[in-house]
């Protein structure tokens, strides 16, 4: 079991508040991402609900239970730091055995939950180094094998991946997702990276100045933001944002559209402009067009476009995908 | 060092520093060793005369050798053990976030900008001074006989002084490494469940094996040759209690005058401190490899 609340979360530190009120309910087993750019506070909320920060206000609950005065190691949570963090001078064993050894087991059952350990991450000729003879990937997976051997109620992952070079990080997100999902115990995983967060999450938590702006699947996000912050955060390219007239034809004061929802018509109708930078990159081509008085748009589409810098254009939204926002940001919906 | 070119200049740049470091060390050693092969008085001048090893068999078959020795390897010892075993917990101790963090650290570390003259005068004279020591009061206060330190424990009153002067040094070396420990690392050793004194051994420990490792061999070089604490408080008496290899020598070069027999005692020296560095880098230098 691993079912977390969170009820009226809050941290500051001194005059600085950090999380401003967080209401949060992970169900047992899912994927849960936070999101958000640096400085919204997602670290931080992880560390609450590892209990390595203690609260300002608020309950935390594991399974029912709260735990904000219970030390971490109580808190039957696991956690893969950034830097891994994982004890130099002691090999790869020592390392995944570390937390059993703390928790007093038996010497037969550690090498037994090590080694299972190991052979799930393919470890398993490695447990005689040292950190430091590991790849950078290999020391991840050790920093796993540390969490997943003590059999935790949720794993609590802190950017694990940041630290990779983009190929393998592509690579142990996929690893990452197949282990949760065969494990099938709940995670936690912080990023600041919105493709991470769209492709391991069930659900995604998105944070900006510690304020959660929404909570929910990475499709839901997608396609129905709650207001222009996870718009804009959500999707790459950027969504388009638009105010003045064009928004008000739309009865909002500002719309967005994203770079796929934008059709291009060589001499139609729609927003005339002028392509000033076009990338090709074989499967997609994105064009970034200036409107005039609209501003630049972004436009993405599949495929190849024979088109140049300097080529005329016009441009009109798909009417169905418009996002439409209030003056304060949230979304308006039909 | 890109081509032959710079090679060559580098090689000519360095070349006066060099040779000029080489003779300050060569013609030393090389007046030494051609004094331990004389008979050369001071006290009895004109008389030098070529005696081949009789200078060295003097040394080592004097019975004052034995005993300096083994002081010097009491002395050295005392003050690592004493060092290393309190400067950790101080160290500990700094590392913690305290009001007035910075003064305490600054005195921490004060001993040793004390000289050693100065601070063993101030040793013999306001702390351990049988009748006006601060010692001596303390014991008085709680009804006990003073010790007159340096007459009954003579010894023992050296490694005092002479720990108190390293202590920072050993204090300083480890309140930087324990700053360089790495924050999640300890973070990681909570969330594993271990509590304050797990995370010291298992973690704390292993990451100063290397910092220790330097204070030893650093303070070793140091304490071989410590002088001046011996000179101004006991004068390696009484008897040879407190004599070391380096107060024996000079009192064979400055008291007796016998510059033959103290070249002779300065080679043996070298060849201990060889002995000693052999050993020590034999058991905790490879603490030093990456």
């Amino acid at each position: 079991m691993g079912q977390i609340s969170l009820q009226g979360v809050r941290k500051s530190f001194g005059p600085v508040n950090i999380i401003r009120g967080a209401d949060l309910d992970i169900e047992d087993g899912s994927f849960v991402v936070f999101v958000g750019p640096s400085g919204c506070g997602k670290t931080t909320l992880l560390r609450l609900i590892a209990g390595l920060e203690d609260v300002s206000g608020g309950k935390i609950l594991i399974d029912g239970k709260n735990v904000v005065d219970v030390p971490p190691a109580k808190r039957g949570l696991s956690m893969v730091f950034q830097s891994y963090a994982l004890y130099p001078h002691m090999s790869v064993r020592g390392n995944i055995a570390f937390g059993l050894k703390m928790a007093g087991l038996p010497r037969a059952e550690i090498d037994r939950k090590v080694e299972a350990a190991a052979a799930t991450l393919n470890l398993t000729p490695y447990l005689e180094r040292k950190p430091r003879e590991l790849s950078g990937g290999q020391r991840q997976r050790v920093a796993i094998g540390r969490a997943i051997v003590r059999e935790p109620k949720a794993f609590l992952f802190d950017e694990p991946l940041s630290n990779l070079d983009a190929a393998l990080r592509v690579q142990m997100r996929l690893e990452v997702t197949r282990l949760q999902k065969q494990l099938a115990t709940t995670a936690v995983y912080v990023t600041h990276d919105q493709v991470e967060a769209m492709t391991m999450a069930d659900k995604i938590v998105v944070l900006n100045a510690g304020n959660i702006e929404q909570y929910g699947s990475p499709l839901e996000l997608y396609e129905r933001p709650a207001n222009v912050f996870v718009a804009g955060f959500i999707g790459s390219p950027k969504m388009n944002f638009i105010s003045g007239d064009v928004a008000r034809q739309y009865n909002a004061a500002t719309i967005g559209v994203r770079p796929e929802h934008l059709r291009i018509d060589r001499d139609g109708q729609g927003w005339p402009g002028t392509v000033t930078v076009a990338e090709h990159l074989g499967s997609d081509t994105f064009l970034y067009v200036d409107a005039g008085k609209i501003g630049t748009l972004t436009v993405r589409y599949v495929g190849e476009l024979d088109l140049a810098a300097g080529d005329p254009v016009s441009l009109s939204p798909d009417p169905a995908r418009v996002h439409r926002f209030t003056e304060d940001g949230t979304s308006i919906r039909a | 060092m890109a081509t032959q070119q710079t090679q060559l200049l580098a090689r000519s740049l360095l070349a006066p520093a060099v040779v000029l470091l080489f003779i300050w060390m060569i013609v030393p050693l090389a007046m030494t060793v051609y004094f331990s092969t004389l008979h050369y008085n001071l006290l009895d001048p004109g008389t030098e005369s070529f005696v081949g090893f009789e200078n060295f068999r003097y040394f080592l078959t004097d019975p004052a050798f034995l005993a300096s020795l083994r002081n010097t390897l009491v002395l050295v010892g005392s003050v690592l053990g004493i060092t290393i075993l309190l400067g950790v917990p101080v160290a500990l101790l700094l590392d913690q976030p305290v009001v007035g963090l910075n003064i305490v650290r600054l005195m921490v570390i004060a001993p040793f900008f004390v000289m050693p003259t100065v601070s063993a005068l101030i040793w013999k004279n306001l702390l351990m001074h049988p009748v006006s020591g601060l010692f001596a009061w303390l014991f008085r206060l709680v009804g006990l006989e003073p010790i007159d330190w340096f007459n009954d424990a003579p010894l023992f009153a050296i490694i005092l002084i002479v720990s108190w002067q390293w202590l920072p040094f050993a204090t300083l070396i480890l309140l930087t490494a324990l700053q360089s420990l790495d924050e999640e690392q300890k973070e990681a050793a909570e969330m594993d469940g271990a509590r304050a004194w797990s995370t010291f051994i298992y973690i704390t420990l292993p990451h100063l094996a290397r910092p220790i490792t330097v204070v030893i061999l650093i303070e070793t070089i140091f304490l071989l040759t410590v002088f001046a604490e011996i000179f101004v408080t006991t004068g390696g008496g009484p008897g040879l209690q407190t004599t070391n290899i380096a107060f024996l020598i000079y009192s064979q070069a400055l008291v007796q005058y016998d510059i033959g027999n103290a070249s002779a005692g300065g080679l043996v020296a070298v060849v201990i401190a060889n002995i000693v560095a052999f050993f020590l880098v034999r058991i905790v230098g490879r603490n030093l490899e990456a």
